[in-house]
């Protein structure tokens, strides 16, 4: 005869999902290196005003006769090493890109915070309601996504003008449909599974269902999405920066900081723009390396 | 399927219109143009004349019906700076484009493909995830970035290719060609490896997925149980099975590809179409812009409804669902 207290093993215990999820990341180095230099890319840019040699935008500042100086050499006239070298204004490279990455950073998080609130709620309204609502919202994706991203910036910002919030409006423009394709997919899988049946059985309102039911649910992807479209939206802004309709000259992100090196490139003072790239591509690498492990560890279909 | 081909094409035509009016709206609300193209001394009233001979004193949906029959025509108004229809000045940069699309295509599908195939056929191999990592960097690092790291390295640093403008060129007919002579080529490799490694990057990951999906395919496994030779599967079974996604996306790559020469183009200082449009874009030449813009929704939605159609020809069970 068993006795009753031992029918419940505490090994069946489940982890905690947000746990199993750390212990998952940590097991992959290269997505672990990713998350590392991502925390310390953010961390000096947006500490910039604080830690930076020099304030770039301080025209007043700078001396003509430090301009183009190669890296590691001493300013004459502030005694300040500039390390990464100066540009044709005399700007301290260092210092323009600690700037620049803080600009193009906050760009990028805040229009994709947007637009992951746009698309997420287009694309489980349009699931949860179906019908003509659901194949008019989709039509709209669907033709948007048939054009190329830049075009789509590109006409946005000529019709807008520059300007910091023009880029953002912009990119949510851009980046709204992704989203909703892809919440939409997941939204109406989830639909017609039994919680949410019972959730309407308990005639609870249509917000809340959406809200607290269907959401929650479809996050996995969403957060998937969102961190790859970090590094995509990083990527546009420099782009459109570089060819000259982004942001302002008064407040450079990297991508303009390039463009401004550009020229001298050619004649072999390679520094001005060379080191606003390496940031660039160390920002949009790391993103990438962390947002590829997340979509091999969110994805259901991998998990046990 | 004619029914569908019918029903895609009424599709293409309302996307165009919609888009029309869009564009058209949307640039009107750029700047007046009147003040970039008149001296600053002119008067008010050689300004208006200016306005009156544009046709910008009319309200704008006289003006966007004007625009409408004009384009049905292959009229999109002449160029506000060079005073040339803004189509033929186009028409004119397109053979620099259509080359270097074709020429990054061709190179991002042969070296795509293999390299996806190795990477499908052992995914668990060191190779297979070096390729892996190569092909995130590959599409997700901005296309100017690339071109700028391609000219520091060859044109700078080993000085071996020249980093800009169009070099030699060849004419066929009234088309002026790159790609036949040497010095041609040698203009044209850099932006051709800069604009095809993004997208060798994507094909890559394309034929890995293909190849991954075909490989435990019974007519795979009967293939080698028949003794085939492995080279023999791979070229016949499999390859001729994971055709159809790739020259679907090649094709809709191909769109993406001419829209990205935009920024290339602009790197490079490549005389095509795309840097026409930045340049036109920064000089508020309204009709160019315009007319640009036109032409690649016209090109895009004829392009995405050949591969649809294509991908019915090839593939009968995409036939069999549109018959459901």
């Amino acid at each position: 005869m068993s006795t009753p207290t031992t029918v419940l093993p505490t090994t069946t215990v489940e982890e905690p999902p947000f746990r199993r999820f750390v212990v998952q990341f940590k097991e992959n180095r290269l997505a672990m290196a990713g998350l590392i230099l991502m925390i310390l890319l953010a961390i000096p840019a947006f500490g910039a005003p604080w830690i930076a040699p020099q304030n770039p935008y301080d025209i007043g500042a700078l001396d003509i006769l430090d301009s183009q100086m190669p890296p590691g050499s001493v300013a004459e006239v502030s005694g300040i090493t500039h390390w990464l070298g100066t540009d044709s204004q005399a700007r301290d490279v260092l210092s323009a890109v600690l700037y620049g990455m803080r600009t193009s950073l906050l760009v990028a998080f805040l229009s994709v915070t947007v637009s992951l609130l746009i698309g997420a709620t287009v694309g489980l309204c349009a699931a949860y309601f179906g019908g003509w609502l659901d194949a008019l919202l989709m039509r709209i994706v669907d033709i948007q996504l048939s054009f190329p991203a830049i075009l789509v910036a590109l006409v946005m910002l000529s019709v807008l003008g520059q300007g910091l919030d023009k880029v953002i409006i912009a990119l949510i423009i851009v980046q709204w449909a992704y989203f909703a394709r892809t919440v939409r997919g997941t939204a109406l899988v989830e639909r017609n599974r039994e919680y949410i049946l019972a959730a309407r059985c308990l005639s609870l309102g249509w917000r809340r269902i959406i809200a607290r039911h269907l959401l929650p649910n479809c996050l996995p992807p969403l957060i998937v999405i969102a961190t790859i479209d970090l590094a995509n939206a990083i990527a546009l802004e420099a782009t459109l920066s570089f060819l000259g309709v982004g942001v302002p000259v008064t407040q450079p992100s990297l991508g303009m900081l390039i463009a401004n090196g550009f020229e001298f490139m050619l004649s072999g003072q390679y520094w001005i723009s060379f080191f606003p790239g390496i940031a660039l591509a160390l920002a949009i690498v790391g993103i990438n390396l962390v947002g590829d492990h997340l979509r091999d560890i969110l994805n259901p279909r991998n998990a046990l | 399927m004619p029914v569908f081909i019918i029903n895609r094409l009424f599709q293409a035509f309302g996307v165009i219109l919609v888009m029309s009016v869009l564009v058209f709206v949307g640039l009107y609300l750029i700047g007046d143009p009147t003040s970039m193209l008149v001296s600053p001394e002119a008067t008010e009233i050689e300004r208006q004349a200016l306005r009156k001979a544009l046709g910008l004193d009319q309200s704008i949906w006289v003006q966007y019906l004007t625009f409408l029959g004009n384009a049905a025509q292959g009229d999109f108004g002449r160029s506000f700076l060079t005073g040339q229809p803004a189509l033929q000045l186009i028409i004119e940069r397109m053979p620099a484009t259509v080359e270097l699309v074709i020429v990054a295509m061709t190179f991002s599908v042969l070296v795509g493909v293999p390299l996806g195939i190795l990477a499908g056929l052992r995914p668990k191999a060191p190779s297979s995830k070096a390729i892996m990592t190569g092909s995130i960097l590959g599409f997700s690092l901005p296309n100017f970035w690339i071109g700028l790291m391609l000219i520091m390295l060859f044109a700078v640093y080993l000085g071996v290719l020249p980093a800009s403008a169009r070099g030699e060129t060849v004419n066929v007919g009234p088309v002026a060609l790159s790609i036949l002579t040497i010095d041609g080529w040698q203009h044209l490799a850099l932006p051709a490896l800069t604009l095809g490694l993004a997208k060798a990057a994507l094909m890559i990951r394309v034929t890995r997925a293909a190849t991954r999906e075909v490989l435990p395919m019974d007519y795979i496994k009967f293939a080698r149980a028949k003794g085939l030779r492995p080279s023999r599967i791979l070229n016949v079974h499999l390859l001729k099975n994971i055709l159809i996604p790739i020259i679907t996306v090649a094709g809709l790559e191909f769109g993406q590809a001419i829209a990205f020469a935009v920024v290339t183009e602009s790197v490079f200082s490549w005389p095509g179409m795309g840097k026409l449009l930045i340049d036109s874009i920064i000089t508020l030449d309204r009709p160019v812009v315009v007319a640009y813009l036109i032409m690649m929704v016209f090109f895009l939605v004829i392009l995405n409804l050949v591969v649809d159609i294509l991908y019915m020809a090839i593939d009968p069970s995409a036939r069999e669902k549109v018959r459901d």
